[in-house]
């Protein structure tokens, strides 16, 4: 399986994958959440994760961050089989994860929430401290390197939009090293100028080297930025493609929901246009 | 006073807008305008600045009102009187900051206190034995609430709310049976009373001014909580457990042993008051306390502290205690009725639980 999977998306990112999921499931006591979901993500490529809302993508992405353990198949990190026990082991392996409303602490100042959890420490014994000084010139080169513009890092994050603290938050996986940045639905609750912002600094994460999981339900999003596509419904796989395989058109009906889109067709066709309200019944 | 408190609050929204585009007009601050705007911005953003110009107008207030209020011995009361709500208010902040109630600190105080006489008493061992086992005590009492907390996910006001009538109940059943009365025996003949004395309760006269131990105790606190607060790896977790404990999860914060080491504070806190209310009254009525937790709080949210977490300062709560010093005593030597004492405080309490509302607003405006 791994074997096929390997050989069938070699071209965009070479190599074997960083991050590889083989037939994975996952249980919430009776109710299984997903099922024989694979996916792979390589290094400089971005791997989409398209599914409507309940299609599983939120559980996929716990998996991948070490919050829950999938139940069945397979989770390799670098060709290895691996149990992630919490989200911290999967930052250290160099997973990181920014979710789309808790990526940041609203009234923390922008370098702190940058490096939160990963603070770095100057002095000795009594005196050991944070290094405030270089905390902030840190936070202000690694935003410029990825090409964001922020005049003040000590503003509140919560003042920022919402596009820019996503950016912060893609900035900080990048510089504490992450080599598979897991974006759970970063362009969801955003405009379509701060989406095109946010979609830039997905392409700036996959050009340092980055694997990228994008998790959206927009597939023109996904097309943008995409290598792969993993589409899926209702807790199962309804598909896996390639840039070059799949059209935005066709990547679109899939995600519409395919068939069931056709019959929405012919359902809403016999009700005339003008009048609106019994289209909802 | 008011008139004061609300022409401090009218400030805010006029330089709001200017000290935002300061930062945006010129990105690397260098013109004086722009530092200008950028100190106006650093100083509004600044939690303890309401209830700082609340201390300086009731200061004002009562030195105008009271003759008596100015003398040395009048100043080292009302700083006495606040040091012994600071010194728990401190640690209670840091816990609202880290997002969590305590109610249980004020009878903590006491069942501290009780626990550090009785133990000396009944063993007849050096008081300073009992101290250190009403210290092992408290802060077990600190690490049941936080596991509680932490374990059960229930709200902290329940949790807390449970422990301080079960310690409310203890303190005043154990102390019956044991003691045979609802206060302690006297242990000021015991061994080793005389250095405790000194260290939690003594006092020192420079001239007509009484400075109180608990006074340095409190500013030590004060300034090790700031420093903690502000320059270390925890403090800026505290911060981020309050403010957004998914998220603080979801970077590898250790939340759960945040929110105890919090807890842990608010006890250690609790036990140094209680060592010097014992040593210095001797004997520990077993029914005080009760209502002190209120005190503590407001005396946070005066300072500054956001009940919803996540936003504070230390400073702000030393603050809180002082303008609760101030207007306690200012109102004993203003001659007036004591009672109107919690009329202050509460009229105190709703603008700065409206201030706050207004800079959280203000923060995630643009969210």
């Amino acid at each position: 399986m791994t074997d096929t999977t390997t050989r069938e998306t070699a071209p965009p990112g070479a190599g074997e994958p960083l991050l590889g999921l083989v037939d994975v499931g996952k249980s919430y006591g009776n109710v299984a959440a997903l099922r024989n979901v694979s996916l792979d993500v390589h290094a400089g490529s971005v791997t989409c994760v398209l599914g409507d809302n309940g299609a599983g993508k939120s559980t996929l992405i716990k998996i991948i961050a070490g919050l829950h353990r999938h139940d069945t198949g397979r989770y390799l990190l670098d060709g290895e089989e691996t149990v992630l026990h919490s989200p911290r082991e999967a930052l250290d392996r160099g997973i990181a994860t920014v979710y789309q409303d808790l990526a940041v602490v609203p009234l923390m100042p922008v370098w702190r929430n940058f490096f939160l959890g990963s603070e770095p420490h100057t002095g000795r014994g009594p005196l050991r401290r944070l290094d405030v000084a270089t905390m902030r010139r840190t936070t202000r080169e690694a935003l410029a390197r990825m090409g964001i513009d922020l005049p003040d890092v000590d503003r509140p994050i919560g003042t920022l939009s919402g596009g820019q603290r996503q950016c912060v938050a893609i900035a900080r996986a990048v510089h504490f090293g992450a080599r598979i940045l897991v974006l759970d639905e970063p362009t969801a609750a955003l405009g379509v100028k701060q989406s095109g912002v946010v979609l830039r600094y997905v392409a700036a994460a996959r050009d340092q080297g980055l694997g990228v999981v994008l998790i959206t339900h927009n597939p023109h999003h996904a097309h943008l930025v995409g290598d792969r596509f993993v589409l899926l419904k209702r807790g199962t796989m309804a598909g896996s493609h390639r840039k070059g395989d799949i059209t935005l058109d066709a990547l679109t009906h899939e995600m519409a929901g395919g068939g069931e889109l056709e019959q929405l067709g012919h359902e809403l066709a016999r009700t005339p246009a003008p009048t609106r309200s019994p289209a909802a019944s | 006073m008011s008139d004061t408190r609300t022409s401090d609050s009218q400030p805010p929204p006029t330089e709001g807008p200017a000290a935002d585009d300061a930062p945006t007009a010129e990105p690397p601050a260098a013109g004086p305008p722009g530092r200008a705007g950028e100190l106006a911005r650093r100083l509004f953003t600044r939690p303890e600045l309401g209830a700082l110009v609340g201390a300086v107008a009731v200061f004002v207030f009562f030195a105008l009102s009271a003759e008596s209020f100015l003398r040395p011995g009048s100043l080292s009361t009302v700083l006495y009187a606040s040091s012994t709500i600071g010194i728990v208010a401190v640690a209670v902040a840091l816990l609202m900051i880290g997002g969590e109630f305590d109610l249980s600190a004020g009878v903590l105080v006491t069942s501290s206190a009780l626990v550090s006489s009785m133990f000396s008493y009944q063993m007849t061992a050096n008081v300073w034995v009992g101290v250190g086992v009403s210290l092992l005590v408290t802060l077990a009492v600190g690490l049941f609430n936080g596991w509680l907390l932490t374990r059960t996910g229930l709200p902290s006001f329940i949790i807390t709310l449970g422990t301080f009538l079960m310690l409310t109940g203890l303190n005043l059943g154990l102390t019956k049976l044991i003691a045979g009365t609802v206060s302690t025996k006297s242990i000021a003949d015991m061994e080793g009373f005389s250095a405790a004395r000194a260290v939690f309760a003594s006092q020192l006269d420079l001239g007509g001014f009484t400075l109180r131990v608990t006074v340095l105790w409190w500013l030590a606190l004060v300034a090790v909580a700031t420093w903690v607060l502000l320059r270390t790896r925890a403090g800026n977790w505290i911060f981020a457990v309050g403010g957004n404990k998914d998220a603080a999860r979801a970077v590898g914060v250790p939340v759960r042993g945040t929110k105890i080491g919090l807890y842990l504070g608010v006890a250690f806190c609790a036990w140094v008051l209680g060592q010097h209310l014992l040593f210095s009254y001797d004997v520990v009525q077993s029914g005080e306390g009760v209502g002190n937790e209120l005190i503590y709080i407001a005396a946070a949210v005066i300072g500054g502290c956001l009940l919803t977490g996540g936003y504070g300062s230390a400073a702000g709560a030393a603050i809180g205690a002082l303008i609760f010093g101030i207007v306690s005593k200012g109102i004993v030597y203003a001659e007036w009725d004591p009672n109107w004492f919690k009329f202050f405080l509460g009229a105190m309490l709703l603008l700065a639980a409206l201030l706050n509302a207004w800079i959280r607003k203000r923060a995630e405006a643009t969210r």
